[in-house]
């Protein structure tokens, strides 16, 4: 008998099981903030940077809702992922017993963890799809480069839910998740070049902002908006960001197995 | 020769269970045959879980031997919890989602179609008459409902054996009798079971054969009249004395019935006859606030090999 390998589709059926109950204010998370975002920072901010001394050359001659708009795809992304990789984690392990029930059944934990991770792929379309669909409400920013657009962002999106999925299963409690979003996800967003062009930042802070996975993300979106990203550029910032995918699966395997086999 | 249909589903040789360097399980043997309703009967910590855990295919053995189905559980994990169900200790329901929405994903981990799935699902929610609580959330359902939930469930994949982690700890007697009766008709259409407990009485109504476990080994194995048999005179006295007063009843009860044991409560007097053991007590002008005469049970078996009670 050769063991079936369904096992990541069904924790994915569980995952859409479980967001159907909630779909509703996922929808507000996932299009009314960026909507809010857009339309405070771009345009409000927007209107101070435009008439500015440096407006035009600082940007590439886009205006600044141009340029800030599509990077919030892949914050967005970002933000919904990491929110997905904290707490609920916890739950299937302590509060819901999902993982303990799933691999009861025949499902091994590495195949929950590529259940899980299918499921924030699909979650992160699904929030860069909101962000693209408000996007398109404005000429500036209308355009067919927001497809790829919603895959880059869901892409960084789990670049960073895969590793966080690994670290939040391996602590003993949640007391250190809060500081996830402190220390590691708001700066992150603030230094991402969503806000302003990172060749602003000191060269220290510069390098430090391209080793993160959002940086990649926000280079993406807004390229693909834009047209202006080139094969080369585009591999080398998805290639950047699988590799944080890839790594975090893995460990995430381990963690999972090693928790769930005791 | 032995053919497969009388090859046991469950063969255990010297199994073990390590945490670290803390031993759980200390190498225990036995075996379980199918259609045999087979119990593990033992205090807090015994080990029973641990046991139960590598049994259902998930919690790999630190040493030993074990065999499911035939099926070595290191290398075919998924194919031996294809064919079992499991009853967890501690439910493990989800209440993000329905209880009938809880069976039917279940269903889909063993790849049974949707609608299959559903159907199965009402059928079982109805054997364990839980069929009018399909739509309600998980958490406002009683402690007894819920392991019924559990065990409906379990139930979904068809499960050739059963394994019953300590099924009606927690609940009252009356939800304890409906989840039995619902046991032995599972027993009676051949389900395999498999269950642990630390009631003595659990233990002899659904297990035809039960072992009796103690910090992490076997300590007695058989059908549970023969364990009594073999154990323990046929008779108890149980002489209640005000407080604090048994240490000093040695004396008094001395040398009546076969065996006596001091507990803090009470007074046990092994006899094959109470009531005569009683009038001795009596004779010797003893005065005990209450006495009473019962049939050996399981938990006398216990305490005769361990020195424990069962139950704290
Ligand atoms: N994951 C674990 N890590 C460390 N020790 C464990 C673990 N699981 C169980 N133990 C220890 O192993 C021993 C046996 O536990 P187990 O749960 O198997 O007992 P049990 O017979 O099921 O008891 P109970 O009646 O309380 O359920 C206990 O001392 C327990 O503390
Ligand atoms: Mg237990």
């Amino acid at each position: 008998m050769i063991a079936s390998r369904t096992g990541p589709i069904r924790v994915l059926e569980y995952q859409f099981m479980v967001y159907l109950r909630v779909w509703k204010s996922n929808v507000a998370g996932s299009v009314l903030r960026p909507l809010l975002y857009v339309l405070g920072m771009g345009l409000g901010v927007g209107s101070l940077v435009d008439d500015g001394p440096r407006g035009g050359q600082l940007l590439a001659d886009l205006t600044y809702f141009q340029f800030f708009a599509p990077a919030i795809i892949a914050t967005t992304a970002m933000q919904i992922l990491t929110n997905d990789s904290l707490w609920p984690i916890r739950g299937g392990f302590v509060w819901h017993g999902t993982f303990h029930s799933q691999t009861t059944a025949p499902i091994t934990p590495g195949e929950v963890v590529s259940g899980l991770l299918m499921w924030h792929l699909a979650k992160g379309l699904l929030s860069a799809g909101g962000v693209a669909l408000v996007l398109v409400f404005f000429d500036s920013t209308r355009g067919w480069g927001l497809l790829p657009a919603i895959g880059f962002g869901a892409l960084a999106g789990v670049a960073y839910s895969a590793p966080l999925v690994a670290w939040s299963a391996s602590r003993k409690n949640d007391l250190a998740y809060p500081n996830v979003l402190r220390f590691v996800i708001v700066p992150m967003f603030l230094f991402s070049g969503a806000f302003y062009p990172i060749t602003e930042l000191p060269g220290w802070l510069q390098f430090i902002a391209r080793l993160t996975p959002i940086w990649h993300g926000v280079e993406l979106c807004r390229g693909a908006l834009h047209d202006t990203l080139t094969v080369s550029s585009t591999s080398a910032h998805v290639g950047f960001l699988l590799v944080w995918v890839t790594v975090g699966w893995f460990a995430a395997q381990r963690v999972f197995t090693k928790k769930l086999s005791l | 020769m032995t053919t497969a249909s009388d090859a046991p589903l469950i063969l255990a040789r010297q199994l073990r269970k390590s945490f670290d360097d803390f031993e759980a399980v200390k190498g225990i043997d036995f075996e379980v045959r199918k259609g045999e309703s087979f119990g593990f009967l033992g205090p807090n910590g015994a080990g029973k879980s641990s046991t139960m855990r590598m049994i259902g295919a998930v919690s790999p053995i630190s040493g030993g031997e074990l065999s499911l189905f035939g099926l070595d559980p290191e290398v075919d994990g998924k194919q031996i919890r294809a064919r079992l169900g499991v009853v967890p200790q501690d439910n493990q329901l989800d209440e993000l989602l329905s209880v009938q929405d809880n069976l039917i994903i279940y269903g889909r981990y063993f790849d049974i179609p949707y609608k299959i799935a559903r159907e199965r699902s009402l059928e079982l929610l109805d054997f364990v008459q839980l069929k009018d609580r399909a739509r309600s959330k998980i958490e406002p359902l009683s402690g007894g409902m819920k392991r019924r939930v559990t065990i409906a469930r379990s139930l979904i994949n068809n499960p050739e054996m059963l394994l019953l982690d300590e099924p009606t700890t927690g609940l009252d007697p009356q939800a304890r009798h409906v989840l039995w009766d619902r046991l032995y008709r599972l027993k009676q259409d051949g389900v395999t079971l498999v269950l642990t407990t630390h009631y003595m009485d659990e233990a002899e109504q659904l297990c035809d054969r039960l072992v009796i476990m103690d910090q992490g080994t076997i300590v007695a194995e058989g059908a549970p009249a023969d364990l009594i048999r073999t154990h323990s005179p046929r008779e108890v006295l149980e002489l209640r004395y005000p407080a604090g007063t048994n240490a000093d009843r040695t004396q008094e009860v001395d040398g009546i019935g076969a065996r006596q044991e001091i507990l803090p409560d009470r007074i046990l007097i092994y006899a094959d006859d109470g009531e005569a053991a009683l009038s001795e007590v009596h004779r010797r002008g003893s005065q005990p606030e209450s006495a009473l005469v019962r049939r050996s049970s399981l938990e006398d078996v216990f305490l005769r090999l361990t020195g424990r009670t069962l139950v704290d």
